[in-house]
């Protein structure tokens, strides 16, 4: 058989991926893909194994993406949100984790206000971890389905023109497409407030501008992100209207968009304020695609990790 | 290691000829005739065979190809998760007659990933296995209808078949 590409039993970033680990994880989500095409919606891949969503900051569509995606796998999968967890009684997270792995769960799926809390509990378990969101860091899965959905749409990465529009600097689905994108090979072009899209982002090597209308112009996909209310401490702008109206996809920028230009949204979409809601509901709106093709995506990266850790422990 | 070569390329094209007629045989119901290739090197067999068929027939029979990768048994013994590829079953298996293909038949367990997998996608009415080189050593009960050549074989030799299709010349080859 050829030599699989895959040699992690974790996915906690984008940032230690290779770009060929990064197209052979795409080839695997388009193989899972056509699962959810066919009369019965189930491979027993993971039979008999346990995944652990833990979920530490609050989540639905991530949650139940990779709920549905272990389930898809034959999985077994419990659910831990932080309300209804012994996190709220003062264990710390090592412990919850600890007590997670003596139940002999093999796949942790954490998100968590603090980055580095996937790379934090790796070091401690055995079990397979995947970072779901770890602060404002990184959030591999995302950037995973949005290269797949380009791809898939496009055809290809390489030489594409993408720009990120909005809360860059709050925003870990920014990093983990960056460092994606650049890896495949794609000029991204990050545009929003000065206060958001700081140009230090310059080093990830991209392109920032606060122009709108110079960043929209020659796109092939415009991503746009989500103002993120809940972790911006102090107002980085004066309103949400000014917002709209400064750096808001409206119709008469749509229209000045390449006529096959792209339009992705992570969700949830904020109607009327990064997006108008006629261009969210639009053909080359691909937002919905891109919550089917995360539940691939997701099926992917359980199958290689959980495949890859069960060889590891096989070889001791 | 030595190579003895079991088929040429003539011996290959002969016996594949000599299974379109057995499957045609027995399968008077032609119309539901469907062949299903198990990838990678089942797939150019079974669309071989389809053509074949197809001849005697005077009509297209349609050709699946599976990846059996997601339904494998022993995910926990390989070194490192394996390359899963596409399944593409494009006609409805339901009622129909399914030849299922492969290059080389040994324990049985492909074959038992790919009839679940199969059953995923509809209920057959049956489904029938075509098998270029038989070798023995079955781990589960599982024989086929249809062989190319049977070759008794000790359990770590190894059977190679190439077809033009995946790159080099038709030709099933033993190395011991």
């Amino acid at each position: 058989m050829k030599a699989t590409k895959w040699n992690h039993k974790d996915l906690l970033g984008i940032q230690e991926l290779t770009a060929d680990e990064i197209r052979h994880l795409l080839d695997t989500a388009a193989a899972f893909k056509e699962v959810g095409e066919r009369a019965v919606k189930k491979v027993p891949s993971l039979r008999g194994q346990t995944m652990v969503n833990l979920f530490i900051e609050p989540s639905t569509r991530t949650r139940t993406s990779f709920e549905l995606a272990a389930k898809r796998l034959s999985a077994d999968v419990i659910n831990i949100a932080t309300t209804a967890s012994s996190l709220v009684k003062g264990e710390t997270l090592k412990d919850t984790a600890l007590n997670l792995q003596a139940l002999n769960a093999d796949i942790i799926v954490i998100r968590h206000s603090a980055a580095g809390a996937a790379h934090f509990l790796s070091r401690l378990l055995e079990a397979s971890v995947i970072n779901a969101g770890d602060g404002a860091h990184e959030h591999p899965t995302q950037a995973l389905l949005d290269a797949f959905t380009i791809r898939e749409k496009k055809g290809r990465i390489k030489g594409l023109n993408v720009t990120i529009l909005g809360d860059i600097l709050y925003s870990r689905v920014a990093r983990s497409n960056i460092w994606l994108l650049t890896k495949l090979g794609a000029r991204v072009t990050l545009a929003g407030p000065s206060t958001l899209v700081p140009r230090v982002f310059e080093e990830f090597g991209c392109r920032v501008t606060h122009d709108i209308e110079e960043a929209i112009r020659d796109a092939d996909v415009i991503n746009l992100l989500r103002i993120q209310h809940e972790r911006q401490r102090k107002t980085m702008f004066p309103s949400i209207g000014e917002y709209a109206a400064m750096f808001g996809l409206n119709k008469e920028r749509f229209a000045r968009t390449k006529p096959d230009a792209m339009i992705m949204h992570p969700g949830p979409i904020n109607r009327g304020v990064e997006i108008d809601s006629e261009i969210a509901d639009c053909s080359r709106s691909v937002i919905l695609e891109q919550v089917t093709n995360g539940l691939a995506v997701r099926m992917a990266v359980l199958f290689l990790c959980a495949g890859k850790r069960k060889s590891t422990e096989g070889a001791e | 290691m030595s190579e003895l070569v079991l088929m040429d390329g003539a011996a290959l094209e002969r016996a594949l000829t000599r299974m379109a007629h057995e499957i045609v045989e027995h399968n008077p119901e032609a119309e539901s005739l469907a062949f299903v290739g198990i990838r990678t090197q089942g797939v150019p067999l079974a669309h071989r065979l389809a053509t074949k068929v197809g001849s005697i027939l005077k009509r297209e029979v349609p050709v699946g190809e599976l990846d059996i990768n997601m339904h494998r048994d022993d995910l926990a013994l390989l070194d490192s998760p394996p390359n899963v590829g596409l399944s593409t079953i494009k006609f409805d298996l339901t009622d129909k007659a399914i030849v299922l293909v492969d290059d080389v038949l040994f324990t049985g367990r492909t074959i038992r990933a790919a009839m679940d997998e199969i059953s995923d996608f509809g209920r057959p009415r049956r489904i029938q296995l075509a098998i270029l080189v038989d070798r023995g050593h079955r781990e589960l009960p599982i024989r086929p209808d249809y062989v190319g050549k049977n070759v008794p074989t000790a359990p770590d030799e190894r059977v190679r078949v190439q077809l033009t299709e995946t790159g080099g010349k038709d030709e099933v080859v033993i190395e011991r």
